[in-house]
């Protein structure tokens, strides 16, 4: 039983983590329709972003934070601007290959600035808390409590704002949110802001949950796309969902499964799902 | 307000519209009815720029429009409601109204994090807007509804709501009674004459319903294969033998009938 609720624990971190990818992807999907492949890379650049603060500042990750997540939403911007936007005319396989070139130049830019091996934010050990016989890391707490912060702040722009307003409307029907005179190139560029900052989230929580290296966001690539697909792929509120049942099924999975196997059980889920209920858990709601 | 002048659209070899010219005249309700094939329908996409003319100009209070996207048409008061209702089904009905208005200052993604009391105020005042026109909807027990559980007449009375949002000069409805039960079409006309009387709006209705007709227009313009036929007053289009060849089917208005 114990087992179960520390697995439960570390579900719920890893689902934090995804939740913050999935709402980035769902949401570029949603607006733009095409998969972003480089959303991982974008996590990793954040995370690296992240290290820069820390190292440079001397501030912990958690301080860390919202400059990463301000410069990787710029980062996203201008690639956006540069790359995509261009292309966006042309069919949509277009932009999705564009998109996983994109992923491997960012690695290789991160690779080439901060070299391929492993880095922490803060070395040393945490002393973790024992709750009931659980093990809970003091990062785990934060990590989950950053995320929370965060999609309460993205709940409250979605829908008290007109920009919010304007981005579901159009993931919902493109084509009356033209009518309507909603700014279409503006509200693309709120959505990579948004996208980005959520992504140098997840990669940050990820360096503090693990440690930083160039592939950590790539490594993390399926599990989100599983999280966004689960939860209704362009549906922000069902990518919270989606992420945390993907993150607390992948942990669990490892009571009877190898842990290498983690990334295959969300995989798996990806394909039911696509199979059974293609249109995500809440059907054409949320 | 509107005038048509000499359009035409072609679709692979069928003359959809085919040397329309009519106005549509400031502050009244103009009709345009026809049998189905007519026009009426592409000529409204015309008009609100969702497809291009051929030949021929559209001018919106004297300015060429021809070929302004819709958003831009959008902007300078001309709206179209939709034949099939259109919405964001996965907004409620309140949220749905809120988004139409431009140039909220939410809409930049930076003041809403550095003004966000200025934001606030707006949204507000929005909010408050979009309630009075579901008060003027009567559809206050549905306001927090999402949009896509509405009912077909609901969705249509949306339709009106959003025109109502904008600062709309001329709103073109396609069909607004087209599948409404009977008390929420009265409704429908209601608001629509009390939007014409008491805030000007200039109208222009597509309608097969000639009660509706009736009712609200005058004129009234008659398109059959995508030409005018007529136009002048509901007795006057009633009397012309054309229009009884083309769409009432000879006798029907003899006998007095209503709807063909």
């Amino acid at each position: 039983m114990l087992d179960v609720l520390q697995l439960l624990i570390y579900g719920v971190v890893l689902g934090s983590i995804l939740t913050l990818g999935a709402i980035g992807v769902s949401m570029v999907f949603g607006i733009l329709r095409f998969a972003h492949f480089a959303h991982g890379d974008m996590m990793t650049l954040g995370a690296y972003f992240g290290l820069v603060f820390v190292v440079g500042l001397e501030i912990s990750p958690l301080a860390a934070l919202p400059l990463a997540m301000g410069l990787t939403a710029g980062v996203a911007v201008l690639i956006d601007q540069t790359i995509y936007r261009r292309l966006r005319r042309t069919a949509p396989v277009i932009l999705l290959i564009s998109s996983f070139g994109m992923a491997l130049a960012l690695r290789s830019v991160i690779q080439l600035i901060w070299g391929p091996n492993s880095q922490v934010f803060q070395s040393g050990i945490q002393i973790p808390h024992r709750v009931f016989g659980l093990i809970i890391k003091p990062d785990h707490v934060w990590i989950v409590a950053g995320a929370v912060v965060l999609v309460i702040g993205l709940h409250l722009f979605l829908t008290r704002t007109k920009m919010g307003k304007a981005m579901r409307a159009m993931s919902d029907n493109v084509d009356l949110a033209l009518v309507t005179g909603i700014p279409a190139e503006r509200v693309v560029m709120g959505t990579w802001v948004l996208g980005g900052a959520m992504a140098a989230a997840a990669g940050v929580f990820l360096g503090m949950d693990t440690r930083l290296h160039p592939t950590i966001g790539w490594g993390v690539l399926l599990p989100v796309f599983a999280a966004a697909i689960l939860g209704g792929i362009g549906k922000p509120y069902g990518a919270i969902a989606g992420g945390m049942v993907i993150g607390i099924a992948m942990e669990l999975s490892t009571l009877f499964l190898e842990p290498t196997y983690k990334p295959a059980v969300a995989f798996a889920i990806m394909v039911a799902m696509l199979v059974v209920r293609p249109s995500g858990l809440f059907g054409g709601r949320t | 307000m509107i005038v048509i002048d000499n359009v035409s659209k072609h679709f692979s070899g069928i003359r959809a519209v085919d040397g329309c010219s009519f106005r549509i005249a400031k502050g009244r309700i103009t009709g345009l009815i026809g049998p189905n094939g007519a026009g009426k329908t592409t000529l409204f996409n015309i008009v609100a720029g969702f497809i291009r003319a051929d030949t021929g100009r559209v001018l919106l209070e004297g300015k060429d429009v021809t070929g302004q996207p819709p958003h831009r048409l959008f902007h300078r008061g001309l709206v179209r409601t939709f034949q099939i209702p259109q919405e964001f089904s996965r907004m409620t009905l309140i949220e749905n109204l809120m988004v139409v208005p431009a140039g909220q200052s939410g809409e930049r993604l930076l003041a809403t994090w550095l003004r966000p009391g200025r934001v606030a105020a707006e949204e507000r005042r929005v909010r408050e807007k979009a309630e009075e026109v579901i008060d003027f909807l009567q559809l206050g027990h549905v306001a927090r509804e999402l949009a896509g559980n509405l009912s077909g007449g609901q969705k249509k009375l949306l339709e009106l709501g959003r025109t109502m949002m904008t600062d709309a000069k001329v709103v073109l409805l396609d069909e607004p009674g087209a599948g409404v039960n009977r008390t929420l079409l009265a409704k429908l006309c209601e608001s629509i004459r009390r939007l014409n009387e008491e805030r000007g709006y200039t109208f222009c209705i597509i309608e097969h319903d000639m009660d509706v007709i009736t009712r609200l227009c005058d004129p009234v313009v008659v398109m059959a294969q995508g030409r005018v036929l007529t136009e002048g007053s509901m007795n006057h289009v009633r009397s012309n033998e054309a229009v009884l060849d083309a769409y009432f089917g000879g006798g029907a208005a003899a006998r007095g009938d209503d709807t063909p």
